[in-house]
């Protein structure tokens, strides 16, 4: 008799365990799923501030950036991409690539206050990146050109505000 | 129709076990083989050979310093190379953000913000910060705890500070 009710207890315990156990597993999978969506297909990006008016705005605009191209070296002049800061690796910064290696970059060195060009060539190995706004932006104009292993994503869409939906020149 | 069935599940279970497994190599702890002879003393001690990748140590790196970007001088990490980001190099920290380091060739230099100083421990044949300068934390990719093969060789990577290189 009391054997029969410990075993039944037994297996009330089993099946809520193996019924926990499941739903952790669900959850787990459901975390890698993300991480790894997130880390080499694609994530969403807030980026805010004033260094690439006009393309982005200022308050904020949440993008879409694809993790694909910058892995498998495709990145080109002219793409928009969420590079590391070379000064706060963990702040993402959003700039155009402008050069890629062996190219040669000419700029404006402060366009506040002078018209005075410098022209660079771009090391081995290193991309120049530009803000679009380039009367306020920090960039390669002042921390010179970033390793490419810096570049994480590329922003290819734009889907947050509404109005301005749609891809990224 | 059995094998269909079985052939589902297999494809399933392999899919799944790879996504945590990636998970868990990118966010928290991952294993990678040393070639060369940069890290000397510290790893592949023996004489080189030919099958490489298979007699050099094989090391246990762990990402949770990634979350801060905190390290401390004498940290062993593991790092894209800033010429080829294909390429991952594995070196010692000697000096971090704010630090003045001597070079011989050079006086002294200060390590700018969000940079650090690199360099082999075998410094006769090792390409590092004395050739290519300070490099961004942001191409850290993990810190060297242990090696875990050869299971001789099995230990914790100790931290250590060369003398004298840092002036304050």
């Amino acid at each position: 008799m009391i054997s029969g009710r410990l075993r039944n207890v037994a297996a009330q315990w089993k099946s809520i365990a193996k019924e926990a156990m499941d739903r952790t597993l669900i959850v787990a999978k459901f975390f890698c799923i993300l991480h790894v969506t997130n880390t080499y297909i694609c994530s969403p990006c807030h980026v805010h501030g004033p260094s690439m008016l006009p393309t982005l705005n200022i308050t904020g605009d949440v993008i879409l950036a694809e993790r694909i191209s910058s892995r498998l070296g495709k990145v080109a002049p002219g793409d928009i991409v969420l590079v590391r800061s070379p000064e706060n690796p963990r702040k993402l910064v959003a700039k155009r690539v402008l050069g890629m290696e062996g190219d040669r970059v000419t700029f404006l060195v402060d366009p506040k206050v002078s018209d005075r060009y410098e022209s660079v060539i771009v090391p081995k190995g290193h991309v120049w990146v530009q803000g679009d706004n380039i009367y306020a932006s920090h960039d390669s104009r002042n921390f010179g050109p970033v390793p490419y292993g810096l570049i994480q994503g590329k922003a290819f869409c734009r889907i947050w505000p509404y109005d301005g939906f749609g891809s990224l020149g | 129709m059995v094998t269909a069935s079985f052939l589902w599940n297999l494809t399933k279970k392999t899919v799944t076990g790879g996504l945590i497994g990636l998970t868990i190599s990118d966010r928290y702890a991952s294993v990678a083989s040393v070639q060369g002879l940069s890290m000397h003393p510290t790893f592949n001690p023996g004489t080189p050979s030919f099958l490489g990748s298979l007699t050099g140590d094989h090391v246990l790196v762990e990402k949770f310093s990634l979350e801060k970007y905190k390290f401390s001088h004498g940290d062993v990490i593991i790092f894209r190379a800033p010429s080829n980001h294909r390429e991952k190099h594995i070196k010692r920290i000697i000096a971090l953000p704010g630090d003045w380091i001597r070079i011989p060739s050079y006086d002294a230099l200060k390590i700018p913000e969000g940079h650090c100083w690199v360099e082999g421990d075998n410094s006769a044949s090792s390409l590092d910060s004395r050739s290519y300068g300070p490099i961004p934390l942001g191409l850290v990719e993990g810190r060297v705890t242990h090696i875990i093969w050869p299971p001789q060789r099995f230990g914790e990577v100790e931290r250590r500070i060369p003398q004298g290189r840092l002036s304050s």
